[in-house]
């Protein structure tokens, strides 16, 4: 009881760091404390929740995914020239990107997994590709006039004074429940959390790895696909420098949300509430109205540090009782994470 | 009960004051696009500067190059109920959602310096920008007034090949010199919009036209390229200003200094200033009513060595060009 609790910890400091903020705001500015501002949050970081979903698969097994920004940008510009120039029905489009995204991401895994490359330099390499496609095919901003974008754009479940569940913030949750309930609660999360244990060990343990790993970047890119586009539904365009940099804050996101960078422990749901920290000091910025809107980015650097120093003292926290008693350490975290060993 | 009731009537005094203070005072948010460019740092001081002259409350929101942060900037004004937004868009498409919203909550919505696709015209109030065509024209009709009779063979360094400022601004200097038959383009070519590149264009064009004894005027689409062009003229040995007549457009603190040292002639000003005329046209609309027209054509004024270059260069270059 004791120990789940410990393991929940991060996630814990994580939401009611965002719960402070948000009073604090709340406090500060009268009209921040309403469903608007809420329903707001979800919608304007719709994009950046999704991808944070995928990221957190990737980061819990190990490795890192640095393509998504750049994917979101292609999937905007071909879903754009798909529908406007070539005359392709939107789902169809959809259904079209999705399935390149899939084979993008699985090629990328399959070059980390079988080339026993870094993810790094893998996931990098993609995207420069990405980015560097979606200019070959417009360097401009190309609007989507679609009427399914239009309906879609125009619908929300409206409440209160102002406030609207849209739906890219619609897709965001259901995707983040999804998310919960793939790592948490299925075979191949359990795998994830082992891959990011040792991977050695599971190979061992006659887990399929070549098969997680390639499934993990497929996940990751097929999210970054959708959260394309949810992002050309946001704009109602494609444009080839849009989502730059998204990449990194998505990893904020998620280490933030109390995701251990090397691997093996993390949940879904603190990469959802690092989304909205980061969303919330942005609002808080343009609150203000006189900060500089550079401030964002200072204090997700600061949040950034807070959390991996937490994360470390954690750690060597929860070691001490075991070392004093003179029983044999526990296994990290990590271990516990995925029920591969018990004491 | 004393302190109680004096207490009371402090808060009540209070809000009765603070409500006064809201009454009285406007609540602007301005999406701007960054800081990318001098121009549009000056841009953002000179809104601020504006703000302050009109005792109107005003939140700047950078959004560092990216659309979503312009959306999510426009989402927040709206939740903080503020009585008017000002955006200078980064794209023209993808605002009608964000745009509607504020529609739906009865918050005009003026664009600065760039319009927006015209599908979306019914959902802001008014456009208040330059027209690049006109600045050309202004740029070429004083160089037909100047000129007089005399042949005339100009140079023109163009802007960066594509962007629509550059094809309206050759076109309106085109327009400006139509009349005069004396006057001719005999050379165009683009800088690129830089300082670097509109030196080296201007060195080709020296070499080409023997030396520059042929050349009587030089045009250049912003001011960048002429500094740089300056520079070039000064080190193949001519006089800019005198032997070679200069006109260009920005309106720049550097050109005015050129134009102090007698090395340039004119520069054709694009205002940083496009948030005045939008405050006007805000408070005209909030206090009596009064729809602005949809297009605010801002100011395209000339200057030349006869407005006092220096002060000029020193009224501007702490706006953060």
């Amino acid at each position: 009881m004791i120990r789940s609790l410990a393991r929940l910890m991060p996630v814990l400091a994580t939401t009611a760091v965002f719960l402070a903020g948000f009073l604090l705001c709340s406090l500060v500015y009268p009209n921040f404390a309403s469903m608007r501002v809420v329903m707001n949050l979800m919608t304007d970081n719709a994009f950046l929740g999704i991808v944070a979903v995928g990221m957190t698969f990737v980061i819990i097994s190990g490795g890192i995914d640095l393509s998504v920004g750049s994917v979101i940008g292609f999937t905007t510009v071909f879903l754009a020239l798909a529908i406007e120039r070539w005359g392709v029905p939107p789902l169809m489009a959809f259904a079209l990107i999705l399935i390149i995204c899939a084979a993008f991401g699985a090629c990328m895994g399959a070059v980390i997994q079988y080339f026993e490359l870094p993810a790094f330099i893998v996931t990098l390499a993609g995207m420069f590709l990405a980015r560097g496609v979606s200019f070959l095919l417009s360097t401009e901003s190309i609007p989507i006039n679609a009427d399914l974008y239009a309906h879609l754009s125009d619908h929300a479940i409206r409440f209160g004074t102002g406030a609207r569940l849209t739906v890219p913030a619609m897709i965001m949750l259901a995707v983040v429940i999804g998310g919960m309930v793939l790592l948490h609660l299925t075979r191949f999360g359990a795998n994830v959390y082992a891959l990011g244990g040792s991977r050695a060990a599971t190979a061992l343990m006659g887990i399929n790895v070549p098969r997680t790993t390639v499934l993990i970047y497929t996940l990751s890119s097929v999210l970054a696909g959708l959260s394309g586009i949810v992002f050309s539904l946001y704009t109602s365009s494609g444009y080839s420098l849009s989502a730059v940099g998204v990449e990194l804050d998505a990893i904020a996101a998620v280490v933030i949300g109390g995701t251990l960078l090397s691997g093996g422990y993390g949940f879904v749901f603190g990469s959802f509430v690092g989304v909205l920290i980061q969303g919330l000091i942005q609002t808080y910025i343009s609150f203000d109205g006189s900060l500089s809107s550079w401030w964002a980015k200072i204090a997700t650097g600061l949040l950034l540090f807070a959390f991996i120093a937490f994360q470390q003292i954690t750690l060597h926290l929860a070691r001490r009782p075991a070392r004093r008693s003179g029983r044999p350490s526990p296994p990290p975290p990590a271990a516990i994470a995925q029920g591969v060993a018990r004491p | 009960m004393n302190f109680k009731a004096l207490l009371l009537a402090t808060a009540v005094s209070g809000t009765l004051f603070a409500a006064h203070a809201q009454a009285a005072e406007l609540t602007v948010g301005f999406s701007q696009i960054g800081s990318e460019s001098g121009w549009r740092a000056a841009e953002t001081t000179v809104s601020k500067a504006e703000a302050k002259k009109r005792n109107i409350n005003f939140k700047i929101a950078d959004a560092q190059q990216k659309q979503e942060n312009q959306i999510k900037a426009i989402r927040s004004f709206i939740a903080q109920g503020v009585d008017a937004i000002f955006l200078a868009p980064v794209v023209s498409t993808g605002w009608d959602a964000v745009l509607k919203e504020a529609k739906e909550a009865k918050i005009p919505v003026v664009l600065l310096d760039r319009d927006i696709d015209p599908a979306g015209k019914e959902l802001y109030l008014t456009a208040v920008t330059s027209d690049s065509v006109h600045e050309g024209k202004v740029a070429g009709e004083w160089l037909v007034k100047t000129v007089g009779t005399k042949p005339c063979n100009v140079v023109e360094l163009q802007g960066t090949v594509g962007a629509s400022v550059a094809t309206n601004r050759k076109k309106g200097f085109e327009d400006g010199i139509a009349g005069a038959s004396n006057v001719k383009i005999v050379r165009s070519q683009t800088g690129d919009f830089t300082r670097a590149k509109g030196k080296e264009v201007m060195e080709s064009f020296i070499k080409a036209e023997g030396g520059g004894k042929n050349i009587c005027a030089v045009y250049a689409h912003n001011d960048d390229m002429m500094v740089g062009a300056i520079q070039a003229m000064k080190e193949a040995g001519l006089k800019p200003g005198t032997d070679v007549l200069t006109v260009s457009i920005d309106a720049v603190p550097d050109i005015f200094k050129a134009m102090a040292a007698g090395e340039a002639n004119a520069t054709v000003e694009l205002t940083p200033n496009m948030a005045g005329p939008a405050f006007d046209a805000v408070i005209a609309y909030k206090d009596k009513g009064t729809v602005p027209p949809k297009w605010i054509q801002t100011e395209s004024k000339l200057y030349t060595q006869a407005d006092n270059p220096k002060a000029i260069y020193d009224a501007k270059k702490d706006l953060g060009y």
